[in-house]
């Protein structure tokens, strides 16, 4: 295993894997889901799955939070910045991501004001040293990032700012979770929990997986050792018959995650009746909008935007791996048309998405493995 | 924006509570700690940083071992630094 050479503990990995191995029921095919873009690239960027015995196949989820968004969303949002006297504010990330009509990055060739921030509160002092612009921020991202945003929108109401406003996108992750779940196309054993996203809402809100679906989940972190020590729980729980919410990630995630982190999302923002991912559609409940206290901060109300539905592309097949049906390479137009130069689907956008992840590193590793265990 | 990464406390600043500037892997930039709010940071204390925020307080061996897997996964931490190093949070 020349891989581990990589690790922190090389020793602590050949028995894991060996333990992994040992906890495999013979003839049981096992399929877990790493619902996290972080612990995908960690997966390819170590091969990590190449390594898993056999019957154990870990499957890419939806969460990469560029991935999911709706092409008719990057429209609107486009509409917003050709505004008179608009700076759109956005993280570089996004900059790619095609809608309908084009990626920020067009919009901006062709004249918006679009700028890339680090941070929300990058966006609000652009907003408070020009007075005379409308200065919007593109809110992106799960519960990891929607605090943020948050925050950004209770300091400027404190400090009278009146130009800011957020275009919200923020989505939420047991939503797609949940569809996932109740979804045919799949047969999942059970599922890697997101590390970052535990941080902040905990690992309570994972019960109804594990007590309404008989799935154990394990909250995970981003080295490959964690990858590995957490496939490890989840065979263990399945061996002993448990279906339980365990964290693995306990150095950095809190079992009720962060308090004040929940409070100031509640405080301003709340559920949408529903909202579009792209590939898996229109999920309850599984995004937030800005409150009605905060209207005044809300792009969606300030602007009179679109709202247009635009279809994927046809070749595009992003639906399917962000549900795991098919792996990155298995898609039609893998690595030919859509390349993350010339992305088609956002997995190929974001370093995150399990496509770019594949691309950048996965399947030179797994050409490594080949050699290597020739 | 989806990398959450280690950064420590290095000083708070006067006047305003909610901000402390932290080092992260040479840089220094200030970064909000509004929702780490009654943890009694201190300096040189490990938080983790996401978009300008501390989202969680970590100790060094952690910080530590997180930072040189980051510096391993090349570009994606690369342009997150880059971004950093734009920032202008105060």
């Amino acid at each position: 295993m020349r891989f581990v050479d990589e690790y922190r503990d090389a020793e602590k990995a050949h028995h894991l894997a060996a333990s992994i191995a040992a906890l495999c029921e013979p003839g049981r095919q096992y399929k877990f889901m790493e619902v996290c873009g972080g612990h995908t690239h960690t997966i390819y960027k170590h091969g990590i799955e190449d390594y898993l015995p056999e019957a154990v196949s870990l499957v890419h989820g939806p969460g990469c939070p560029v991935c999911v968004m709706p092409m008719g969303r990057v429209d609107d949002a486009i509409h917003i910045a050709s505004q008179p006297n608009v700076i759109m504010t956005s993280f570089g990330d996004m900059m790619r991501v095609p809608g309908g009509n084009g990626s920020f990055f067009d919009a901006k060739a062709a004249g918006a004001d679009i700028r890339m921030v680090y941070s929300p509160l990058d966006a609000l002092k652009i907003a408070e040293r020009n007075p005379e612009r409308r200065v919007v921020f593109m809110g992106i991202g799960f519960e990891t990032t929607a605090p943020s945003t948050a925050m950004t929108v209770l300091r400027a109401k404190a400090a009278g700012i009146t130009n800011f406003s957020v275009f919200c996108n923020h989505v939420t992750i047991l939503p797609a979770i949940k569809a996932i779940l109740d979804s045919p196309d799949l047969r999942l054993d059970g599922f890697l929990g997101p590390g970052h996203v535990s941080t902040v809402i905990g690992c309570r809100p994972y019960e109804f997986i594990t007590r309404d679906y008989r799935k154990p989940l394990v909250v995970a972190g981003f080295e490959p050792l964690d990858i590995l020590q957490s496939v490890h729980m989840l065979l263990a729980q399945l061996a002993e018959g448990r279906s339980e919410v365990e964290n693995q990630y306990g150095r950095v995630v809190p079992w009720d995650g962060n308090t004040r982190a929940l409070q100031v999302i509640n405080e301003t923002m709340e559920p949408r009746p529903y909202f579009e991912w792209r590939g898996l559609g229109f999920i309850s409940h599984s995004a937030l909008r800005m409150k009605d206290a905060y209207a005044d901060f809300d792009a969606e109300r300030i602007f009179d935007i679109p709202g247009g539905r635009v279809a994927d592309p046809k070749a595009c097949q992003c639906g399917e791996v962000l549900k795991g049906v098919l792996k990155p390479w298995e898609c039609k137009v893998f690595g030919t048309a859509c390349t993350p130069e010339t992305p088609i689907g956002t997995c190929m956008v974001s370093s995150e998405g399990a496509c770019a992840a594949y691309y950048n590193f996965g399947r030179f590793t797994r050409e490594r493995v080949k050699e290597a265990t020739r | 924006m989806c990398l959450a990464i280690p950064g420590e406390i290095v000083e708070f600043v006067p006047d305003r509570p909610g901000l402390a500037k932290v080092e992260v892997s040479g840089v220094r930039r200030a970064v909000n700690i509004g929702l780490l709010e009654g943890e009694g940071l201190a300096a040189g204390d490990w938080v983790l940083i996401h978009v300008g925020f501390a989202l969680s307080r970590i100790d060094e061996a952690e910080a530590k071992a997180t930072l040189t897997m980051l510096e391993g996964i090349g570009a994606a931490y690369d342009e997150e630094i880059d971004a950093l190093r734009e920032s202008r949070i105060d």
